[in-house]
């Protein structure tokens, strides 16, 4: 007898958060520590407050961060650090600086140590800064022949005007102009750990990691280096925005709507709304053009939060001959989501996938400390899981409907097309008025 | 003398059962999260795809995904998302694997849908010209319409290997895709879709009396066909020195990769085993002898990486197969000069061993990966599934960490001095974009 109904699910328990401790240091870092003791290892997570530092200083200093201490060369780093089955590296966001890494658990004091030597004892070596600005050169070089970074770089301009966060990767020629001496000022006034945060989860106890923390990182100090982003600008929607690229096989459609931080009341609700209309595999749009269509292969939206602001992402990649075809889905799929109230199985499908995700999330060392550290940045700790999957699962189905009318509404969307224009153009501007621009 | 950092192990523990349908079950529980991870595994991938079907093994993934006996279309997805889980496919060259992540309480949901498509898919003309298309926008976006697409992956086996199963086109031709019929679809699945020639493998929270009851209840009554018999790919190794080059017109900088075949992964583990290390002797991090020789000093390569298969999936692949490298280059760059410093520096090695301590340190760190893909359900259910469908071994995984531990020095010279350049393949990607 084979089964051929679908087996019920067995509800959740309650959801359970993972032993944690915090302290602020003197000096002004906050250490958050968290037990996951599943395998022998600990993942750490840094982040340094680094709003409206000199991109292209920034950048460079962000790639070479390991590059040397007052004792130790880059590969004395790099082999300390893999003695411990270690690694470190960094990278940069317009909010913050961001070191990322792991070690076996029993590594910890001596990935501390390292650490806290690269942070208050930075030589920037001259000749391996000028290595690491050629690799960073020859990387924008190819980032800007990658389609995915050449419509993100359109949009963010279109987005955010005059704002920090309109540019967030340099041109090759600032950073060829950046030199050594800048990164040593930069760092010494930037890498400072009041407003920062270092996340530790793993096979830990929670209590001694915290004071590991402290004795590597208490001599870290100095002022605080006070910088405010001014608040993202509310987006000005306006005719399409077309980028040329000859010769392209695919057209990248993008599209950033308004939307509301993690911690306001409406928030679950736009999730939830962002989820039926194109958020999940199993949502309108992506079952529309993909699984209907056969336009593209991964279309997909998000919900991308910055210090000074959020919005709502649409990307997809479509074939060149049916651009025109896939923004009409996509308009479609918008003004429905914001015209009409979504189904109540609809509704329940997206509560639960965004319930159940939250939960894998928290399942791995690495999802746990990528949580944290995120939450830490907006001034939340992994508490609100809880407060959040509360508010998920009381959303209904009116706020969900008058949510997605104030956010998802196509007229609301500012939008940039990356393709062939000789191709592109006029099936675009059939459905709404196109003007040409740079990426 | 560096200090040596002892290598920790995981105890996940293992239970094994075959169904009288041929079904090998692994069975992995771990109650360190409300999480499960579900794993069906096919031993079928792209080696086994028949010419003028290239591509065909992926195709035929993502057929799997558009209904079955009691599920239309779409319904896959919505049941699993719908239970808060998340799932995927993907081809390889040995084999295919299905998978989802799920809150605990959805196993059975999980094993019921794995066990509906087992029993066969439906296969419609309407959802193969659909599944054809979006695959075709899958190849745009990886490979045709992105500097590097491909590269390595599919361009150095053409040039290393000489039969069709090994060399060719693993995405496909989209001539080929477009002349896939649901024929061929079924015929396909028939041969090489039997319950025999499939491993599943769960992990994650669940008791293993109640997972075993459902399994039997789900899987239990799927027809038994017979598996085909494995094929063997294996061919003669190089004789002499391959090399190829190709324009890559979206491509603003030089890039080469090399290969060399490697010892039988299955067959002599233990000669296998030390090239894995030496990869990343070679390669991991700054502190790595190509690193630190041909990005730091010389500056002649932007970053470089090593590894064994050329999808990197060293413990789930079968012979034959090889140790890769592949840099990318500054404008100008000479891959002459870049191979010319790896034979020095592989020279060197073989010639001057190791230093002290390098062994160690890279044993640690990759112990650290290693232990670090177990943390996640599914970087257990996974490769537990295709450790059981290979090597009839999934406890395996609780192993590696110690057996990279212990590959001595000697291995790993011995193993550097096989990378010679008369055994070597070569594809160079020259820039056909302005920098």
């Amino acid at each position: 007898m084979s089964a051929t109904t679908l087996p019920d699910l067995i509800p959740d328990a309650k959801l359970k958060l993972p032993r944690q401790a915090e302290r602020t240091l003197p000096g002004g870092l906050t250490v958050i520590a968290v037990r996951r003791p599943a395998v022998p290892l600990v993942e750490l997570r840094l982040r340094v407050p680094f709003s409206r530092a000199a991109l292209p200083r920034a950048t460079l200093l962000s790639q070479s961060l390991f590059t040397g201490t007052g004792t130790m060369s880059s590969v004395d780093i790099a082999a300390e650090l893999q003695a411990v089955g270690g690694g470190l590296s960094a990278g940069l966001d317009p909010d913050w600086l961001v070191v990322t890494g792991n070690a076996l658990s029993s590594g910890l004091d001596r990935v501390l140590e390292i650490l806290a030597a690269v942070l208050t004892d930075p030589a920037y070596p001259n000749a391996e800064v000028a290595t690491e600005r050629d690799r960073l050169i020859d990387h924008l070089q190819v980032a800007q022949s990658q389609p995915a970074h050449l419509a993100r770089t359109a949009l963010l301009k279109r987005m955010y005007g005059r704002h920090p966060y309109a540019v967030q990767t340099p041109e090759p020629e600032q950073v060829r102009a950046v030199r050594p001496g800048q990164l040593r000022t930069l760092h010494a006034d930037r890498v400072r750990p009041d407003g920062a945060v270092l996340v530790l989860v793993g096979d830990i106890n929670v209590d001694k990691a915290i004071d590991a923390a402290e004795k590597a990182l208490g001599s870290w100090t100095g002022p605080a280096h006070q910088e405010t982003m001014p608040p993202a600008p509310p987006l000005q929607a306006g005719p399409l925005h077309l980028v040329d690229r000859p010769g392209s096989v695919q057209s990248s459609l993008r599209m950033a709507l308004p939307a509301t931080t993690r911690t306001e009341p409406d928030y679950a609700a736009l999730q939830l709304a962002n989820l039926v209309f194109g958020g999940y595999f199993s949502s309108r749009w992506v079952e529309n053009m993909r699984e209907d269509k056969g336009y593209t292969y991964g279309p997909h939206t998000s919900i991308e939060h910055f210090l000074a602001g959020s919005a709502l992402l649409v990307s997809a990649e479509v074939a060149t001959e049916v651009t025109g075809p896939s923004l009409l889905e996509t308009l479609y799929e918008l003004g429905r989501i914001a015209s009409l109230p979504p189904s109540e199985e609809e509704l329940e499908q997206a509560r639960r996938y965004a319930l159940g995700t939250l939960r894998l999330g928290m399942s791995t060392q690495a999802g746990l400390a990528g949580l944290a550290s995120m939450y830490a940045s907006f001034g939340l700790r992994l508490d609100y899981l809880s407060d959040h999957s509360a508010a998920l699962a009381v959303a209904t189905r009116e706020q969900v409907a008058e949510v997605a009318a104030r956010y998802l509404a196509p007229s609301r969307a500012v939008t940039v097309v990356l393709g062939d224009a000789e191709k592109v153009e006029a099936p675009l501007a059939a459905l709404t008025p196109v003007e040409r621009g740079t990426a | 003398v560096a200090r040596r950092t002892k290598i920790p192990a995981t105890k996940y523990p293992v239970e094994r059962f075959t169904l009288e349908n041929g079904l090998r079950v692994v069975l992995t529980p771990d109650r360190s999260a409300p999480v499960v991870g579900v794993a069906v595994v096919y031993d079928v991938g792209i080696r086994s795809e028949p010419e003028g079907r290239t591509g065909f093994a992926h195709l035929f993934e993502h057929l799997m995904f558009q209904g079955s006996a009691n599920l239309e279309k779409l319904a896959h997805f919505r049941h699993v998302q719908g239970a808060g889980g998340t799932f995927n496919g993907s081809t390889h060259l040995d084999y295919t694997d299905y998978f989802e992540v799920l809150p605990a309480g959805a196993l059975e949901r999980a094993l019921f849908l794995e066990a509906d498509r087992m029993r066969g898919p439906r296969l419609t003309e309407e959802n193969l010209l659909n599944q054809i298309d979006v695959v075709k926008e899958e190849i745009r976006v990886n490979v045709l319409n992105r500097p590097y697409g491909g590269f390595p992956w599919l361009k150095l086996p053409p040039v290393m290997f000489s039969t069709f199963p090994n060399a060719h086109d693993g995405y496909g031709s989209f001539g080929d895709l477009d002349s896939a019929t649901v024929e061929d679809a079924q015929a396909f699945f028939d041969r090489y879709y039997a319950a025999g020639n499939a491993t599943l493998a769960v992990a994650g929270d669940f008791d293993v009396a109640k997972a075993t009851e459902m399994i039997r209840r789900h899987f239990g009554d799927v027809a038994a066909r017979p598996a085909p018999e494995l094929p063997d790919f294996d061919e003669p190794d190089l004789d002499a020195e391959r090399r190829d080059s190709y324009t890559d017109r979206l491509a603003p900088l030089p890039g080469v990769a090399a290969g060399w075949r490697v010892p039988d992964p299955i067959g002599d583990f233990a000669a296998y085993l030390p090239y894995v290390v030496l990869a990343e002797v070679l390669t991991d991090g700054e502190a790595s002898r190509l690193v630190d020789r041909l990005v730091q000093r010389d500056r002649a390569v932007t970053s470089i990486g090593g590894y064994v298969g050329f999808m990197g999936d060293e413990f789930q692949v079968r012979n034959p197969t090889a140790l890769l490298l592949q840099a990318h280059m500054p404008p100008g760059g000479d891959a002459d000069k870049v191979l010319r410093t790896v034979d020095e520096e592989l020279e060197r090695l073989v010639t001057d061993g190791l230093t002290a301590g390098e062994l160690e340190r890279t044993q640690a760190r990759i112990a650290t990966h290693l232990l670090r893909e177990t943390d996640a359900v599914l970087g257990r259910a996974l490769p537990m599934a295709v450790l059981e469908l290979q090597r009839g071994n999934p406890g395996l995984l609780n192993e590696l960490p110690k057996l990279v531990s212990e590959v001595t020095e000697e291995q790993i010279v011995t193993a550097a001095a096989a990378l010679r350049p008369d055994n070597r393949a070569t594809v160079e990607v020259l820039p056909g974009a302005a920098a």
